[in-house]
């Protein structure tokens, strides 16, 4: 079975689970002054989850044929090991780490780091080069979002900040 | 009318709203040239931003500011490196770049310009005369018109993703109106689908989703197929010299620019066409027109061939403004993340619009002259400085991108989970688009979502049921227009197919 036809099936089991729950564990809990009303929270979601359901089952039978196409901008999947794949799975590895660091560690220092393993993964060995434009780069998104923009980015570590704050 | 226009000159001649186009158009150039960020990508990056700025006015023409500039930039990278940063612009490579090959890059730039800013301009004009006229024929609109109206916009956006496609883009359309309903909406005052996650209990934000679904897998390709990015080999990036086009050169390409203007707003306006499409179309018709001896020039460097695509795809993106400015409805991606920048804005487009707030809509027609203007004597003797970005190696390209796109998502939402969110559906939206799935449906359905919901259910409960459908004759034919269109791409392929085999058809 072809990739297309696997997603639609996995797309299918969620179109499923969110239909049972829009037909069977919604309503349950509605107030009864809300039932008199023509419209339940439920109502949409239902409409949405029939047709979810028709369609990724077409595509899992295979009810239209989609047309053979060679596209060169695309990947090609049967030679996925021609393709830097580790490389782009420790980017979005470095992206996760980013997420779960960046109030522990500070802006500056996660994205110092980010930008800095970022170039680090994709091969880049220049590191004072690497180090500068990562040091600058953080300084200076810091400084427009922080000052410019005024949406508040906590520059610090967390254990600093709580230290400046209780001292 | 002429009272709008009054409006429109007094808000968006300001000195920060004149900064804010020029700023809009540079930044959009700059980045919209960079691969892996197109115009969709760049506006939602510019969204937080333009949210602090607060008044909708300036913020819209900021963001239309970048869009241009990103669409500008787009034909840049293609004429100087053959590498189109989005697909409406990849006609223009077609003899953009054979002519920056044979050394005349500054020429080829030049007509780009100049065929942007006659369709832009164009566009603009006829955006200003056709969109009032549609908003008062809108303003007779129901609810349930509005409902049936956006079930057209998401149908034709799923018939145009092509033949053996319509499946699944309405299911990434279905699954994009499925991703609206969690969380804690306007209409019931309960948390949906949240599964006990607190973090959901204000939904998914959609500018996590745009840089998912369009930024992140684009990056992601980047890095798998090092030869996607033709940056950095600097190897034709510097030679942009002559940017004069003689007069014979203008004469000639006089018409083509009139005509595709014309075409290329007219598709714009249609859901699901957009920019793309028009440009193409655009090329193809121009090449077929022109006389036998320069149908050959084509492909080898015509700048007939650049002035077609580039006059057609920019009036089709001033055309595309249609029905978001009037109607509400986006018909392509980016106007998708514009009507969601409005929203979030606490404007809510349609056309009461035109009516409660005529200085926003004039000032974005005015700032639309304006940008096509800065672009036009701005940008482009600036081009050969700014196409110096196109040399930035992949390797220090590739994290900035990535960390634009975690930036844009934390700074809307403020949240690290939306970091998560953002690689969990950047993946998703990477495997889709390995199976071929349309992306650009499920953002679509997102924004649309909400809008949808609302509409159906003002309408349910004006008619205390489904009777809304059969009691309005419009809401009706509008349902069956659009089951029109996503049948008929698979009526007639089935019927091409079967004709193909032989068998059908008696002929």
């Amino acid at each position: 079975m072809a990739l297309d036809r696997w997603i639609a099936f996995v797309i299918l089991l969620v179109c499923v689970a969110y239909g049972y729950a829009a037909y069977f564990t919604m309503d349950g809990v509605l107030p009864p002054i809300m039932q008199r009303s023509p419209i339940w929270p439920s109502s949409f979601p239902k409409v949405l989850a029939v047709g979810a359901i028709l369609f990724s089952l077409a595509i899992v039978l295979g009810l239209e044929k989609a047309p053979q196409k060679e596209d060169a901008a695309d990947i090609n999947l049967s030679r996925l090991g021609d393709y830097n794949v580790g490389q782009a799975l420790l980017l979005l590895g470095l992206m996760v780490a980013y997420a779960l660091l960046l109030r522990p560690l500070g802006f500056l220092a996660a994205t110092f780091l980010f930008l800095f393993l970022g170039a680090f993964i994709l091969g880049e060995r220049r590191f004072v080069l690497m180090a500068v434009i990562a040091a600058i780069a953080a300084g200076c998104v810091w400084y427009l979002v922080d000052a410019v923009l005024g949406i508040f980015l906590s520059p610090l570590p967390g254990f600093i900040n709580s230290l400046a704050s209780g001292g | 009318m002429f009272e709008g226009i009054m409006t429109g000159l007094a808000t968006a001649f300001t000195f920060t709203n004149i900064m804010m186009v020029i700023g809009g158009c540079l930044i959009g150039t700059f980045i919209g040239m960079l691969p892996g960020l197109g115009p969709m990508s760049i506006i939602a990056i510019m969204i937080p931003v333009a949210i602090t700025i607060g008044d909708p006015s300036t913020a819209l023409i900021l963001l239309a500011g970048v869009y241009y500039g990103a669409v500008f930039g787009g034909s840049t990278s293609s004429i100087l490196i053959n590498a189109p940063g989005v697909a409406s612009t990849v006609a223009t490579s077609f003899d953009g770049y054979p002519l920056a090959r044979s050394g005349q890059a500054g020429k080829a730039l030049t007509v780009a310009a100049i065929s942007s800013f006659a369709g832009g301009s164009i566009g603009a004009i006829l955006l200003m005369i056709f969109a009032p006229m549609l908003a008062s024929v809108a303003l007779l609109f129901h609810s349930s018109e509005y409902f049936a109206l956006m079930v057209v916009g998401l149908s034709a956006i799923a018939a145009f993703a092509g033949t053996g496609q319509v499946a699944k883009a309405l299911l990434m359309t279905f699954l994009g109106l499925i991703m609206a309903t969690v969380g804690e909406g306007v209409l019931f005052n309960m948390p949906r689908f949240t599964m006990g996650i607190m973090d959901l209990q204000s939904g998914f934000g959609f500018i996590t989703l745009a840089m998912a679904m369009f930024a992140l897998p684009e990056a992601i390709y980047l890095v798998l197929d090092p030869g996607r990015s033709k940056t950095g080999d600097g190897e034709d990036g510097g030679k942009i010299t002559n940017l004069r086009i003689t007069r014979q050169e203008a004469k000639s390409i006089a018409p083509v620019i009139g005509r595709q203007s014309l075409q290329g707003f007219f598709i714009g306006v249609l859901p699901g066409a957009g920019a793309t499409i028009a440009s193409f179309l655009g090329y193809a018709v121009e090449r077929n027109i022109a006389p036998k001896e320069e149908q050959e020039q084509f492909g080898k460097g015509a700048i007939k061939g650049i002035a077609a695509p580039e006059s057609a795809n920019n009036a089709a993106c001033t055309g595309s403004f249609v029905p978001l400015l009037t109607l509400g409805i986006p018909g392509s991606g980016t106007t998708a993340i514009l009507l969601g920048a409005l929203i979030a804005l606490n404007v809510s487009p349609g056309p009461r619009l035109m009516v409660d707030e005529p200085q926003i809509f004039w000032a974005v027609i005015i700032s639309m002259y304006l940008g096509n203007l800065v672009l036009l004597i701005l940008n482009l003797p600036l081009i050969p400085y700014i196409a110096k970005v196109l040399a930035v190696p992949r390797n220090f390209l590739i994290p900035f991108i990535l960390f634009f796109t975690l930036m844009g998502a934390y700074i809307g939402q403020n949240n690290a989970t939306e970091l998560l969110l953002l690689v969990g559906f950047g993946i998703c939206a990477t495997i889709l688009r390995f199976a071929d799935y349309p992306l650009a449906p499920l953002l679509i359905g997102f924004i649309l979502g909400p809008l949808l919901e609302n509409n159906f259910s003002r309408a349910m409960q004006l008619y205390d049921g489904m009777g809304f459908i059969w009691s309005r004759p419009m809401t009706l034919g509008l349902l069956i227009f659009a089951v029109i269109l996503v049948v008929l791409p698979s009526y007639r392929a089935r019927r091409a197919r079967a004709r193909a085999e032989g068998v059908a058809d008696g002929d």
